[in-house]
């Protein structure tokens, strides 16, 4: 955290801390390296880069100029100033000062990648419209000169109507000293009257902005006239009547869309300035240049792409084992370290049982998810992402989606949480929302204990030709998670969904090393919200299971053993763990179990597994300790002990309870079931209702149940 | 001939655009406009969709779209 960290504060109280100082709002096209700059300017650690829908978030920063500072604010990229998705509607409103309590920026830091000027200065030129004052800075100098690019800056300058433009390089810090000198006397820098690319749209909706007296400024204008149907065509219709708008339209337009007109237009003159100030020194085509476009082949790459996917994970799960067993090892020792120094009374079992048998086993899957994460976020930091949308457009248009949602869902794996967020890039409502309601099906870090625990205890462990049949049943497993959510797709996409086929188009940024810092960054702030959100949400959930679990007491004359030394105890194990067995029976949430009980018989689930079934449903993680503590092994049995214990439980009547098919049948309802109160939130936050939450948890829900009452009336028909 | 024709590693010039659809719109405002050249880089398996490059700066595009774009090959052949 640089010195100023201070100054910079959660997107959530722009509202209220707000100051009179008005900010300047960064803005370029998606990849031009606007996260990069903004974290070199500002100091503030946050999360940067291309990961769809991070930048949402308002990022505010300040950024020391040496005797001044200012405010800055990352916007999401945005190609134009039309705003199609969730992402890019946002950037433009923040820019037009549509957003409630936030003033319009006073001034504009325009981000252009040189590499890809072309689609920066369509962007600059209408920006421009907005008339505040705008600088420009040409990023990734670096890549440009390596690629043998060049610019002439004074050509350049003319023809923006000399606002200071200056070159940088934000990875090696190259040009920066200028650039934040040109910050500091930005608000002293006069934008030109008028862009140069289209003067006759700049004058006319000057006319027409003179015409309603100055209510509406002359980007309101533009906005209007370019966007026929949309609120600011209304708006202008209403001050100017429908009559004077449309024949200024057909005046400008013609007959075309005039977007259309306006690319045609706008981009004839970027050519010119390009053709003039742009220089291209060929260099010999390149060895690796030559080698991504072989790897870009149709075949390769897919192959490659799914060679990518299988050592993402093989990686979470051989990497992570080491560093798990030696989280699990320190998480049951501390237990019993607290349970051997303070006995067990109610607050010592508060602790050990409750926080750090909860907590503990939720943080056990720290390794995983980090790995996880650092395979997503290397993918997406390379432009890789962008290539696996690409590649799995035909996949994804068979249920009616587009390759754009590849990439929440690829995310999903990790957690569905930022997966949900990252479908901000979607541009259609319709397909947004499929795309949400697909993604929790994927299998998320937060399933792998459960089915760890089941398929160690009930799959043998042996060999089906080149594989073992574990890890078959646990491809198998992913599989019908991502099979769940094509299908939920799909079924929505042509029902309660329904719309017109989904676009697609995407701009593919080109392989690049990911930047060490930005991945370290970014993988410390998921760290970060990991933990967070094990301090938090499954510690209050650990809490309530517990004390669900923990009361009302058995009546003091069951408990004979409750003041006996704790080695007697611990010597009389198999005593103590019953005692706590028939504790649990009669606790809180040993009788929901017993009364559901029925409810879950179909499914081979006594009232034990049902109670922790149902403890899970705020956060699935806890679902093996809630066992743990169920099955009487306490919370310092290791996972082999619980195994046992899980295979030795009985019906009443001496039956087993885990048979092969309700293990199966119960591992596929985790698969398809909607555990997770932090999913449903963001849903609910995403899509702005408690619709499609309460659809989601629901219909996955009933799915499960479904799915599982037949693995487990088949399986038990089939092998009696 | 549309850049739906090309081949790929082939450049071409977009002569004319059908703009009746919003799609076709929004890949004119990433810059496939009329006068530009295009190269043709390479599809997914299937032959859709495709990835076209303009100025420097890859697009994927579908196949439904691209047969909107008419082209004439550019004199460099490329
Ligand atoms: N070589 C080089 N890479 C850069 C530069 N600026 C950004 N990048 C990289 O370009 C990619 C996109 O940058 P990012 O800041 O995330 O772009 P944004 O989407 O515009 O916020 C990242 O991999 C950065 O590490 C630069 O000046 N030089």
């Amino acid at each position: 955290m640089g010195e100023h960290g201070e100054f910079g504060f959660p997107a959530s109280q722009i509202g209220i801390r707000r100051r009179a100082r008005s900010s300047i709002a960064v803005i370029g096209n998606p990849n031009s390296g606007k996260s990069t700059l903004f974290n070199r300017l500002t100091g503030l650690r946050q999360t940067t880069g291309n990961y769809p829908g991070v930048t949402v978030e308002k990022h505010v920063g300040v950024a020391d100029l040496g005797t001044s500072a200012v405010e800055l604010i990352d916007l999401p990229g945005i190609y134009c100033l039309s705003g199609e998705s969730a992402d890019e509607q946002i950037a433009v409103d923040v820019l037009l000062g549509r957003v409630p309590d936030m003033p319009a920026p006073a001034g504009l830091l325009v981000v252009v990648d040189s590499t890809h000027m072309y689609q920066g200065l369509y962007l600059l030129e209408q920006l421009l419209e907005l008339r505040l004052p705008t600088m420009v800075a040409l990023t990734m100098s670096d890549v440009a000169l390596a690629a043998g690019l060049s610019v002439d800056l004074p050509a350049l300058q003319a023809r923006l109507g000399g606002i200071p433009v200056c070159e940088v390089s934000a990875t090696s810090g190259h040009g920066m000293e200028e650039l934040r000198q040109a910050l500091a006397s930005l608000s002293s820098t006069a934008p030109p009257a008028y862009p140069q690319s289209w003067p006759e749209l700049s004058r006319g909706a000057e006319i027409l902005s003179g015409r309603t007296g100055g209510g509406l400024a002359r980007i309101d204008v533009i906005q209007g006239l370019l966007h026929p149907g949309s609120d600011p065509d209304r708006v202008l219709c209403d001050a100017l009547g429908e009559e004077a708008v449309r024949s200024s339209r057909d005046e400008l337009f013609g007959s075309a869309p005039p977007q259309a007109v306006e690319a045609r237009t706008r981009y004839r003159w970027v050519q010119g300035v390009l053709a003039q100030a742009q220089f291209h020194t060929p260099l010999l085509a390149r060895m690796n240049a030559r080698l991504v476009r072989w790897i870009n082949r149709p075949w390769p790459a897919t192959l490659g792409f799914f060679a990518v996917m299988v050592l993402m994970f093989q990686a979470v799960f051989s990497w992570a084992t080491p560093l798990m067993d030696v989280i699990d090892v320190a998480a049951s020792g501390l237990g019993q370290w607290v349970t051997l120094r303070f006995g067990d009374g109610v607050a010592s079992s508060f602790v050990a049982d409750g926080v750090i048998a909860g907590v503990g086993s939720v943080i056990v899957f720290l390794p995983q998810i980090l790995i996880l994460f650092l395979f997503i976020i290397v993918l997406e930091d390379s432009g890789y992402l962008a290539r696996a949308a690409f590649l799995m457009d035909r996949l994804m248009r068979s249920v009616g989606l587009s390759g754009q949602s590849v990439i929440p869902m690829l995310s999903s794996f990790a957690c569905a949480v930022p997966a949900i967020m990252a479908t901000r890039v979607i541009p259609d409502r319709r397909d947004r929302i499929a795309t949400i309601l697909a993604a929790p099906f994927m299998t998320c870090s937060a399933r792998l204990p459960i089915y760890a625990l089941l398929i160690a205890a009930f799959v043998p462990n042996q060999a089906v030709g080149w594989f073992n049949l574990q890890g078959l049943v646990l491809f198998g497993l992913y599989l019908l998670g991502i099979a769940g959510g094509l299908v939920t797709a799909r079924l929505l996409k042509s029902s309660a969904l329904k719309g017109p086929k989904p676009q697609f188009m995407l701009a593919l940024p080109e392989f690049r090393w990911p930047n060490l810092q930005t991945v370290a960054i970014k993988l410390m702030d998921r760290a970060r919200i990991f933990l967070k959100r094990a301090g938090t949400v499954i510690f209050a959930v650990a809490v309530v299971v517990w004390a669900l679990a923990y009361f009302p007491r058995l009546d003091a004359p069951a408990l004979p053993a409750e003041r006996a030394p704790v080695a007697a105890a611990q010597a009389s194990a198999p005593a103590a763990d019953q005692q706590a067995a028939n504790q649990l029976a009669q606790s809180w949430l040993g009788r929901a179990g017993r009364s559901l009980e029925p409810l879950f018989t179909p499914l081979g689930w006594d009232w034990r597994v049902a109670s922790a079934v149902i403890a899970g449903f705020p956060a699935r993680e806890v679902v093996v300790a809630v066992m743990g503590t169920i099955y009487a092994v306490g919370s310092n049995a290791d996972e082999a002990s619980l195994a046992s214990r899980l295979r030795a439980a009985t019906w009443p009547d001496g039956r087993l309870i885990f048979t092969l098919p309700m293990a199966l049948g119960m591992m596929v309802f985790y698969a398809l079931c909607l555990q997770c109160a932090a999913t449903v939130a963001t849903i609910r936050r995403e899509t702005n209702s408690w619709r499609w939450p309460l659809f989601a948890w629901t219909y996955m829900t009933v799915v499960a149940y479904l799915a599982a009452l037949m693995v487990y009336q088949l399986g038990t028909f089939l092998v009696p | 001939m549309t850049l739906a024709d090309l081949k790929p590693g082939q450049s071409a010039r977009i002569e004319a655009i059908d703009t009746s659809t919003a799609a076709v719109v929004r890949l004119m405002v990433l810059g496939l406009v009329e006068g530009v050249d295009v190269r043709f880089q390479h599809a997914a398996i299937g032959g859709d969709p495709l990835e076209v490059s303009v100025y420097g700066s890859s697009i994927s595009i579908r196949k439904e779209q691209a047969r909107q774009f008419r082209i004439a090959e550019s004199p460099d052949g490329g």
